[in-house]
């Protein structure tokens, strides 16, 4: 529709819109967290729901503790093996349409901690996650900053066609499979389905050896 | 209050222990003492009991692993030698004799007076050796702070605590089955990316991928 | 298996034990649960709502804190100890770096004691206040007073991070003194921010003091007696409110504690309620000492122009340093075997040595008080777990 048009009707109270910008303005305005806070990243995601820098503005009006009523899953803090199957079983249980955001560099890749053998080296390995938010521990503002940048993943997401996102399309699945503790390690220890661990494209000659 | 004067006290009150100072050459000074695994109760109940001792207070548990080391130790000995002009010559020479200390596991105890505040007073335990002979008694029964203590020495060491009323595994999931913190442990190959890999984690890499880039 | 008794006024109903029909209702709460203070979880056995048997879990946030040390320098694990009680990273460094310096012998110039002892008091200001506002939340005043607790703790954290340049993990000590001197017009700002701290707490002891509800869900709960505190090992401000003058500050005298006059307040009952009064009164006498430190802050360097900082090697040996930190008595405990790295790292970590009585002062009370208790224990799974 023409912008002149939409700008002139607006003017005498008629607002004209398409249900793709309504359906996905009312989602990315209502993002409600899931009560989940691992490690340090935990208390400066606390510190974006106080008073100075307020989370509620943007939507995360309240944290939810049970999973069944979030719609968004901050991983804060570092994922530790005994701790993953644990996060799967909650994201699991959270009803599409859900959003991850990875707080942290422990949630991206194991963060400080990555040579430790009860590490998870990210959440990603099982899970798929939307944002990454890089710090230790990101500031308050960073966290911000991703789920503005989530609310704009959302306010793009096209309903129909191939690219319609998850919870749309009958095909993608939405549970992914839970971890089981082995004798060493978790079985499995990475989702392929998920994540695939990325090519290596530059090792220099002297490396090589 | 040394561990000069407190050995013959121990060794007074408790007929029959084994007691042995090991010294601290750095500068904190705080030397410690090896109790043996037998008498290592008794002990305990005397220091915490004792009037002028008091030692009520157990401020931390450690385990520690000392795999088998070889020492050398640099020797003059005497050796035959062939002199300047050729014939044989005795001579004192330097050599360095290597001697073999099996490995054993230990655990290090701090203790201090909160009635008396001195302290502290540190002992030592040591097992046998580090495949079978793991055991040590348990000082639950004396100081309750041992308790998540011993747990996780249990858990990470492999250290098997006598009589502790509830040795499972504290902090590592159970159906765990190494001893995380020994110096023998050998990680799970996680595969570790990182965009400018070097050292240990370029060479798990390579390994992941073969040779190629 | 278990090891705790029930206390002589708790009976379990008589249909239970008369023909044993009735089970217990276990319930495991957490690791995810909105009042556990992080990842912690516990199997608690119910008789309808009292508590009859609590075994704590913990380990889903073990780090491997002392493996990774084993492979680090001495230094390279001073940002890693920032992350074990993540409230208070100030103090955490202070700890370590004692505990090297005794392993090595170096000494601490004056100027740099004086800045230690100001910015680990200011981080106890901040992490008792936190705790108080927590409090509140778990007893179900949902956030309010909790904004209040972090709008002071948000203005000591401007303060670091305009010395230290990061809000949380500050990294600041470092052996032999601190890392980095104060900014122009810094000591200005901390003193404007201490002086307007009183009025604060005077808000806060009025919550604690007049309100019924808070006064009657937390007096007489949670009740640890003074022999099996010490017993346990249970330390700082946990121990102090069973009645054990313990403060590691006047014990020890680490540091250059022994000039400021401060008291260290004492409670009667070991109840819930007079650990928060501790704190609370524990932070006054913060203030006292951040005054007297602010006052007469020395000039001179912060940190020995001599000590070695490349291939810092310590020569064989062991040390064991603690400290009073705003959970209990932090304690490290180095091996060096003469390497750049430590041979063995250890962390003492107050929060599990407290939780060891848990399951004693959680019997007989209802299931609503267990998370109050747990509140009081004050603890921080990252250094549980580390």
């Amino acid at each position: 529709m023409d912008e002149a048009l939409k700008t002139e009707l607006s003017r005498q109270g008629i607002v004209a819109t398409t249900l793709q910008d309504l359906y996905n303005w009312g989602r990315r305005s209502s993002l409600w967290p899931l009560n989940f806070g691992l490690a340090c990243c935990a208390i400066e995601m606390i510190a974006t729901t106080m008073a100075r820098y307020d989370m509620a503005r943007f939507g995360a009006e309240v944290f939810r503790p049970s999973p069944r009523q979030a719609d968004l899953m901050i991983v804060a803090g570092t994922i530790t093996k005994k701790m993953a199957p644990q996060v799967v079983r909650l994201y699991n249980q959270m009803p599409e349409p859900k959003y991850v955001i990875s707080m942290g560099a422990c949630a991206i890749s194991g963060g400080p901690f990555k040579q430790g053998y009860n590490v998870l080296k990210g959440i990603d390995r099982y899970i798929p996650v939307d944002i990454y938010i890089p710090g230790c521990p990101p500031r308050p503002e960073a966290l911000i900053d991703g789920l503005m940048a989530l609310q704009r993943k959302i306010d793009a997401q096209q309903l129909t066609g191939p690219t319609r996102p998850r919870h749309l399309n009958a095909d993608e699945p939405s549970e992914f499979i839970v971890p089981s503790f082995g004798a060493h390690d978790l079985e499995p220890s990475q989702n392929p389905g998920v994540w695939q661990a990325p090519p290596l494209v530059n090792i220099s000659p002297a490396a090589k050896g | 209050m040394t561990l000069e004067t407190l050995q013959p006290e121990i060794e007074a009150g408790v007929p029959g222990c084994r007691l042995e100072i090991v010294p601290n050459p750095s500068p904190s000074a705080q030397h410690s003492l090896l109790i043996d695994a037998e008498h290592a109760l008794p002990i305990a109940k005397f220091l915490r009991d004792a009037p002028h001792l008091r030692l009520d207070y157990l401020s931390n548990v450690t385990g520690i692993d000392w795999p088998a080391r070889e020492v050398g130790e640099k020797v003059k000995v005497k050796k035959t030698v062939d002199g300047p002009d050729g014939k044989p010559v005795e001579q004192e020479v330097e050599e360095v004799q290597k001697t073999l200390i099996p490995g054993y596991l230990e655990a290090v105890y701090h203790l201090y007076s909160m009635e008396l505040k001195h302290g502290p007073v540190i002992l030592r335990m040591r097992t046998e050796d580090r495949d079978q002979g793991v055991h040590l008694p348990s000082l639950n029964s004396v100081w309750r702070s041992a308790d998540f203590q011993e747990r996780e020495i249990f858990d990470l060491f492999g250290i098997v605590f006598d009589g502790h009323p509830d040795l499972r595994r504290l902090l590592m999931w159970e159906g765990f089955e190494d001893y995380p913190m020994r110096r023998d442990y050998v990680e799970p190959d996680d595969y570790e990316y990182e965009p400018t890999a070097h050292d240990e984690v370029l060479r798990k890499t390579l390994q992941h991928h073969g040779e190629t880039a | 298996m278990t090891t705790a008794t029930l206390p002589p006024n708790v009976h379990l109903s008589p249909k239970a034990s008369a023909d044993g029909d009735t089970q217990l209702f276990e319930v495991s709460m957490g690791p995810q649960h909105p009042s556990t203070h992080g990842v912690f979880r516990m199997d608690v056995a119910l008789d309808g709502e009292q508590v009859v048997k609590l075994k704590p879990v913990f380990g889903y946030l073990h780090r491997n804190h002392e493996k990774i040390a084993e492979d680090e320098s001495y230094i390279g694990s001073m940002p890693y100890t920032d992350r074990l009680d993540y409230f208070c990273s100030i103090t955490n460094n202070w700890a370590y770096a004692l505990a090297v310096e005794k392993l090595a012998g170096i000494v601490v110039p004056e100027r740099a004691e004086y800045l230690r002892v100001i910015t680990a008091e200011l981080t106890r200001l901040q992490n008792h206040s936190s705790l108080i506002g927590f409090l509140m939340q778990d007893m179900g005043a949902s956030g309010t007073p909790l904004m209040y607790a972090f709008r002071e703790r948000e203005k000591i954290l401007d303060l670091f991070e305009s010395l230290t340049g990061a809000r949380m993990m500050c990294n600041y000590m470092r052996f032999g003194g601190c890392r980095v001197d104060l900014p122009a017009g810094w000591l200005d700002q901390a003193k404007a921010v201490v002086a307007a701290f009183p009025h604060f707490l005077d808000e806060f002891e009025n919550l604690l003091a007049s309100n019924e509800i808070l006064m009657a869900r937390t007096q007489g709960v949670g009740v640890l007696s003074k022999e099996l505190a010490v017993n346990a090992g249970v330390t700082g401000p946990m121990l102090r409110a069973s009645g054990v003058n313990y403060d590691l500050r006047k014990v020890d005298r680490y540091g250059i504690y022994d000039r400021f006059t401060f008291r260290v307040p004492l409670g009667d009952h070991g109840d819930v309620y007079d650990r928060y009064m501790i704190r609370l009164l524990e932070m006054r006498e913060s203030v006292k000492i951040l005054e007297q430190a602010m006052r007469d802050l020395p000039e001179g360097p912060i940190q020995d122009p001599k000590t070695k900082i490349r291939g810092f090697k310590p020569k064989p040996g062991e040390a064991y340093g603690r400290i009073e930190s705003p959970k209990g008595e932090l304690g490290f405990y180095l091996v060096s075997t003469g390497q750049p790295n430590p041979y063995r790292y250890r962390v003492r970590p107050p929060s599990l040595i407290n939780l060891t009585v848990l399951e004693e002062i959680c019997l007989g009370q209802n299931i609503a008080d267990v998370v109050i208790i747990l509140g009081s224990v004050d603890i921080v799974m990252g250094e549980v777990d580390r």
